[in-house]
């Protein structure tokens, strides 16, 4: 929509146009009279509503079938069961469908979706489980589900070994490892319209504490449902963004998908208990993201696959595409009130990917 | 006659039931089932005041076109929509986005429709829409006068010089006329579709332009011929007055919006070059009285008519018209301009004959009026 004056079209309106853009640096007379009121108007408007850097409205959470505050701990267990060996064998059933939901208030997104939400759900096992995931496709396209872990080849979830067409069916198995913060997403192509759609969710796998003797209560922290993890508040975030409007941008960016979420309603956090946040990079179209959290430095695990971190004291960390990670961090010597993190790439974060803590 | 009722209401009775088959069984919805509804949307006018921008939207659609977010830079902002739901077919809306804008920067807009659909409007140089207060009004009344009236004024000075004139001498001037009236219609025709061309689709911007620019000609060539002969002397005068005010009030308008977005940093050296370009319109004003006694009343609102059109357009023009409304003043400024071409040749025809069209006095002065234009064009 930006007028291109051609050069030398004989044009006086054209001319006139292309002298506002050259020529707003030069003060004569007429300007400074007309600029006056413009002068008075900004020292004049403090008592007015300036705005802020937000969406306007709510979305119907309800209707979309899913709540970004819910997403942050609805940890998906699955269906647990022991096999003739003895062995833990974890079950899911995954769907996959069209779904269309309110990406930002107003706003409607065609998404392709896991189990009617993104993202999809976050499954959650602790290593050397079996797992099973049944995946159906109740879509009008071809999909699979690509786990990001230890597996067969024929698991792999990608043309060929695993790719469901629509009404059809394939069960994944494999042992759950290693152990960290990981990811599913649709592996059918064209792979950037598959994953900006929705197709993707979270993968955790916990450390097994009895196979690191030598860090066992590190371990047991990790795994969800032990004594030494029940003090952490564990968080989910999923950072990605969505193209509207197809023109391989993305109009708005998130965690867990709605833009905003928690920077008009905050997550709580208790100061007296530690903070984890299992952080995943599904981004799509950008490079990179990032997570920059303020007033404050954190661990970071990358991949969540070392029981000791990889980074100590960065309060910024960037992920490419996949790249994931566990933050850890606690807010008991600060001050309550609500701290800001977001994305620390500006556009992103004046897009959408800005939130609040806030410490109690 | 009761036939010919029958035949009249015959194809109506027909029109109305197609219609309404059409549209109770909607035979044409299984093309369009899985289709997402169309969107257009047009930023018509922007109005920056302190820490407000406002946006006027020409939206237009199979479905109401909502805009559901406003980005400014790159950045969602807080906004209010009004109305929040435009009619589908041809709505207007007004977006107020408090904004703390930059005076002399660039801003970039994106509004998201319901359905993702992005609409970019960028404002090139952000300055404060003037409010019409009396320092305002009297700085553009002042400005419009530099580049209409004075210019005309001084231009219809040169009429004592054109009584002696030979024959010749005359045709030359009237030729002369010819060439900056075509300069003129060339220019306004340009400046109209150009502006025609930002209109939303349904409008058809182009088309509206050519049709009033048609009917604008007719209207006054009849007008001038009611009395059953063409307009000479003091009657053609007035017609090319007509003709260049109207052109002048487009001229206007542009004026007024480049002072209004931000290219009032050089309006000295604007208006000396428009004063200079539009001399040369008050001696065409001058040229079919040169075998006239006109009043000096005559001359006076010969003036005001080329003249005066031009302060109001400046006014105007600063206050963010829809490029539609500009587009409709250039087609009639056009028209007018056509109209008095025709007349001049006609009366340039009458006098000399069909055969001296193309003798040498009346091709050098079609050419040297076009020259000229052009050549104080480049002042501008």
């Amino acid at each position: 929509m930006v007028d291109g004056e051609a050069c030398g079209e004989f044009s006086r309106r054209g001319f006139l146009r292309s002298v506002a853009v050259a020529s707003a640096t030069v003060p004569l007379a007429t300007g400074a009279v007309l600029a006056q009121s413009a002068a008075d108007g900004h020292s004049a408007h403090s008592g007015r509503d300036e705005g802020s850097n937000t969406v306007v409205g709510e979305v119907d959470y309800a209707k979309n079938g899913f709540d970004p505050h819910a997403i942050l701990t609805d940890w998906d267990k699955g269906a647990v069961s022991t096999n003739a060996d003895g062995r833990i064998v974890r079950e899911w059933t995954i769907t996959a469908v069209d779904h269309e939901f309110e990406v930002a208030p107003g706003v409607k997104f065609a998404g392709w979706t896991y189990n009617g939400r993104v993202p999809g759900p976050t499954l959650r096992c602790t290593e050397g489980e079996w797992l099973r995931i049944k995946f159906q496709n109740g879509s009008t396209h071809p999909h699979s589900m690509h786990f990001h872990g230890i597996h067969a080849a024929r698991m792999d979830g990608v043309p060929g070994a695993g790719l469901v067409d629509p009404g059809g069916e394939f069960t994944y198995e494999f042992e759950a490892k290693p152990f960290g913060c990981h990811l599913y997403h649709c592996h059918a192509v064209p792979l950037k319209r598959h994953i900006h759609k929705g197709l993707y969710g979270a993968f955790i796998v916990d450390p097994d504490p009895l196979r690191h003797p030598e860090a066992r209560d590190k371990a047991a922290a990790r795994l969800l449902g032990s004594p030494e993890n029940a003090r952490w508040q564990e968080l989910l975030m999923v950072m990605n963004g969505f193209d509207t409007n197809f023109d391989d941008e993305n109009e708005f960016y998130a965690v867990n998908s709605i833009p905003f979420a928690y920077f008009n309603k905050p997550i709580r956090i208790d100061k007296t208990r530690p903070v984890r946040i299992y952080l995943i990079n599904i981004t799509e179209f950008d490079p990179i993201n990032s997570l920059h959290l303020h007033a404050h430095f954190y661990d970071f695990y990358d991949h969540g696959t070392t029981l000791d971190p990889t980074n100590r004291m960065i309060d910024t960390i960037m992920m490419c595409q996949a790249q994931r990670g566990i933050l850890e961090f606690s807010f008991e010597n600060h001050e309550p009130g609500l701290y800001m993190f977001h994305a620390h790439q500006s556009e992103f974060a004046e897009l959408g990917w800005m939130s609040h803590f806030e410490v109690v | 006659m009761t036939a010919t009722r029958f035949w009249l209401a015959l194809p109506l009775v027909i029109l109305t039931l197609v219609v309404a088959l059409l549209l109770s069984w909607r035979p044409l919805d299984r093309f369009t089932s899985s289709a997402p509804p169309v969107e257009n949307a047009n930023v018509e006018s922007v109005r920056l005041t302190g820490g407000l921008i406002s946006l006027t939207l020409r939206t237009d659609g199979s479905e109401p076109v909502i805009v559901a977010q406003v980005q400014v830079d790159g950045a969602y902002r807080t906004f209010t929509a009004t109305p929040q739901t435009p009619s589908a077919w041809l709505g207007r809306t007004r977006i107020d986005i408090p904004y703390p804008w930059i005076s002399g920067e660039a801003h970039h807009i994106a509004l998201v429709t319901g359905t993702g659909v992005v609409v970019n409007h960028t404002i090139e140089v952000a300055q404060e829409t003037p409010a019409l207060d009396g320092t305002s009004l009297a700085l553009l009344a002042a400005v419009g006068t530099l580049l209409g009236l004075v210019p005309v004024a001084i231009g219809l000075l040169a009429w004592p010089a054109m009584r002696s004139i030979s024959q010749g001498g005359l045709n030359f001037l009237l030729a002369l006329t010819i060439g900056l009236l075509v300069f003129l219609l060339i220019d306004t025709i340009g400046e109209g579709l150009e502006e025609a061309a930002e209109t939303i689709g349904r409008l058809r911007g182009p088309v509206l332009f050519w049709a009033i620019l048609a009917l604008t000609t007719l209207i006054l060539l009849a007008l001038g011929r009611r009395q059953g002969r063409a307009p000479e002397g003091l009657a053609l005068a007035g017609f090319i007055a007509l003709g260049i005010g109207l052109h002048n009030l487009g001229e206007g308008l542009a004026v007024g919006a480049a002072l209004a977005t931000g290219s009032a940093a050089l309006a000295t050296y604007l208006v000396i070059g428009f004063t200079i370009h539009n001399v040369t319109e008050g001696i065409g004003i001058a040229a079919p009285l040169a075998r006239e006694r006109p009043r000096l009343v005559d001359f006076i609102w010969l003036a005001a008519l080329a003249g005066l059109p031009a302060i109001i357009g400046t006014i105007i023009g600063t206050q963010a018209v829809s490029p539609l409304w500009i587009a409709v003043c250039f087609a009639i400024g056009a028209g007018a301009i056509v109209q008095v071409i025709i007349e001049v040749g006609a009366l340039m025809t009458r006098r000399a004959g069909i055969g001296q069209l193309l003798s040498l006095p009346v091709v050098a002065g079609v050419t040297v009026g076009l020259a000229v234009m052009y050549a104080t064009a480049l002042l501008v």
